[in-house]
């Protein structure tokens, strides 16, 4: 090709970037393990804490900067949030241990945790 | 300042924003900060045609105005972020001589991605956002390499007029 020739430096980055990029996707899935419990953090703050074997569904935050968190069949999602931008309805629901959805406008983080409450009986639903 | 530069300065910046505004209109591609960069043909143009410090103070001027007209408060630490990262490492690249628009504006993508996701993780002190990365990595990656293409082929034949 005959770009290659005259681009072969961009060809190079361009490489290893994807490289990188592809090695580190790789990383993080192979590593990957389903989640024990979920942490709401707001505004850096830790508010509570859920295991994702109990079904449930919370309400977050107050008026003009609500998100409600769904918690089914091991999996957490948020179905309702009235921020202008939608990413962490759009985002949909995260079950793997590190996976977070995150509302930028309302400071909020959902995050899935390991270990603790991850027993058997976590995995069945 | 001479009033050619000013010109090209509101000119350039125009540019930036309607392609903003265009961006903001495109459906979303699937995961929180995917996207194709648009702007930054404006910015790739602005470094090549004018000099980086010129291309700063559009991007600057971009993220404000844009700040202003469309976002919120919060968004702007985040775009300010990816543009201060991507503008260095695109001016950095730039100097070596060793490469086209399209692999500066590669570097640009992905450090302008990375920049986003390090200034949320230090504002939500949080790490969970690593997930983010590798998916906006190789976005960053490919948006570049289109932005890159098609800013090349811009500056080769928009004419210069001095």
């Amino acid at each position: 090709m005959e770009w290659l020739k005259t681009h072969r430096n961009d060809a190079i980055l361009i490489a290893a970037l994807m490289l990188l990029g592809g090695a580190l996707a790789v990383f993080l899935y192979a590593t990957r393990q389903d989640g024990g419990y979920v942490s709401v953090q707001m505004d850096g703050q830790t508010v509570m804490e859920l295991p994702l074997s109990e079904d449930t569904q919370v309400l977050l935050g107050e008026d003009g900067h609500t998100n409600t968190l769904v918690i089914r069949n091991g999996t957490a999602q948020v179905v309702e949030a009235d921020c202008p931008d939608q990413i962490c309805v759009r985002q949909g629901a995260v079950q793997y241990e590190g996976e977070s959805i995150v509302c930028l406008p309302h400071k909020l983080v959902v995050s899935v945790e390991g270990g603790q409450g991850s027993g058997i009986d976590a995995n069945t639903g | 300042m001479k009033a050619s530069k000013v010109a090209q300065y509101g000119l350039i910046t125009a540019l930036a924003l309607v392609l903003s505004y265009l961006e903001s209109l495109l459906p979303p591609l699937g995961v929180p900060g995917v996207k194709l960069g648009l702007p930054n043909l404006a910015i790739v143009f602005a470094l090549y045609r004018l000099n980086w410090k010129d291309a700063c103070i559009i991007s600057l001027m971009r993220v404000v105005l844009v700040t202003l007209l469309f976002g919120n408060g919060a968004a702007l630490a985040y775009s300010v972020a990816g543009a201060a990262l991507s503008l260095s490492l695109m001016g950095l690249l730039k100097r070596t001589g060793k490469f086209s628009s399209v692999g500066v504006s590669v570097a640009g993508g992905v450090a302008h991605n990375a920049g986003q996701i390090l200034v949320a993780m230090a504002l939500l002190e949080t790490s969970r956002l690593a997930w983010y990365l590798p998916v906006l990595w190789i976005s960053g990656t490919v948006a570049g390499v289109l932005i890159g293409v098609v800013s090349g082929v811009l500056v080769e034949r928009v004419p210069d007029k001095k």
